[in-house]
């Protein structure tokens, strides 16, 4: 195979892989930190306001790892360095 | 005005004089400064300290009020040193998404330099509140603090936790636009307007995100110690157990 479906090929099978993978982790934590925080709350209601920012500050945190994740996999499809140098060299 | 193969609003160019080139993304930021400053000018023009105060001032009381409570919970000081840096974060990032409803507007904090300037605000808004609250001495100090042994790890965890923040708000709103883009092209029109909901909801989100860790960030670098206070105030006889 040339260089243009090689470089397709791997670009779209690990773009697809890495936001397969990567979100496996951050959405098991995340349900876990929402559990916990839930029993949190049911234990003590009138701390409301600290866990539900707490909450919400550790879940931003947790969602980090998918969110790099993400942005590899739309760095992989739409502004792929190896993909427009391969276009370039075959459309030049 | 940006297309699907666009990642960013960085390569949409509106004008350009030779080298300098004038993009979507500065002059959607300078559109959210100029709201922002319109709006502030317009509301605060007479302000009343009476009962009856204006629907505007009522509003922007409410926003200040608000941020100053989540400082002043956060940092266990007085607000007023933090406000007009964490307000500013807090009020642009918000604006500057929720904006994005509108036709032809593309967040600016969609774009990678945007989110990178604010985090790098951030990282030089920590030393300087830090030092000025405690001295550099006692800044410095705070790096060895475990043990000297950790002084590489708490610099690279400086450098990496900016990192995160640039990318965490670039990550949520690019994934937000390109994902409403992806499915403008694939389902019919109404599909879309739940994610473009969710959109707005992530956007609100990641400003308060923003803010409250860079609040978090300086707070922890310039911990004003308590406990000593409390030593030399001490007069009377701990109670004893009978």
């Amino acid at each position: 195979m040339d260089n243009i479906g090689l470089i397709g090929m791997a670009s779209i099978i690990t773009a697809g892989i890495t936001i397969g993978i990567g979100s496996v982790g951050p959405a098991l934590g995340e349900g876990r930190a929402l559990a916990q925080a839930l029993s949190a709350l049911a234990q003590q209601p009138d701390e409301k306001n600290t866990i539900t920012r707490t909450l919400f500050v550790g879940l931003a945190m947790v969602e980090s790892t998918a969110i790099y994740c993400f942005v590899v996999s739309m760095i992989l499809i739409f502004a792929n360095p190896f993909w427009d140098y391969v276009l370039s060299q075959a459309g030049g | 005005m940006m297309g699907i193969k666009d990642i960013s609003p960085d390569h949409v160019v509106l004008w350009q004089w030779g080298d300098l080139r004038l993009n979507l993304t500065i002059a959607s930021t300078w559109f959210v400064m100029g709201l922002l400053v319109l709006g502030s000018w317009l509301a605060t023009r007479n302000l009343s300290s009476g009962r009856k105060v204006s629907r505007w001032q009522n509003f922007l009381e409410i926003i200040v009020s608000g941020i100053n409570r989540q400082i002043r919970e956060i940092s266990q000081q007085t607000p007023e040193p933090y406000l007009p840096f964490i307000g500013t974060l807090f009020l642009f990032i918000a604006i500057s998404n929720t904006l994005s409803i509108i036709p032809g507007f593309d967040a600016p904090t969609g774009s990678l330099s945007t989110t990178t300037a604010l985090a790098i605000c951030v990282f030089f808004a920590v030393p300087i509140y830090g030092i000025a609250n405690i001295g550099l001495a006692a800044y410095l100090r705070q790096y060895l603090k475990p043990t000297p042994f950790m002084l590489p790890f708490n610099v690279i965890g400086e450098l990496s936790r900016t990192l995160a923040l640039a990318v965490r708000l670039f990550g949520n709103m690019m994934s937000g636009t390109k994902i409403v883009a992806i499915l403008l092209a694939i389902v019919p029109f109404f599909v879309s307007i739940p994610i473009m909901a969710l959109g707005l909801l992530t956007g609100l989100i990641q400003a308060y995100i923003f803010a409250i860790l860079a609040m978090v960030y300086i707070a922890s670098a310039s911990q004003v110690q308590p406990a000593e206070h409390d030593e030399q105030n001490v007069t009377t006889a701990p109670p004893t157990i009978q």
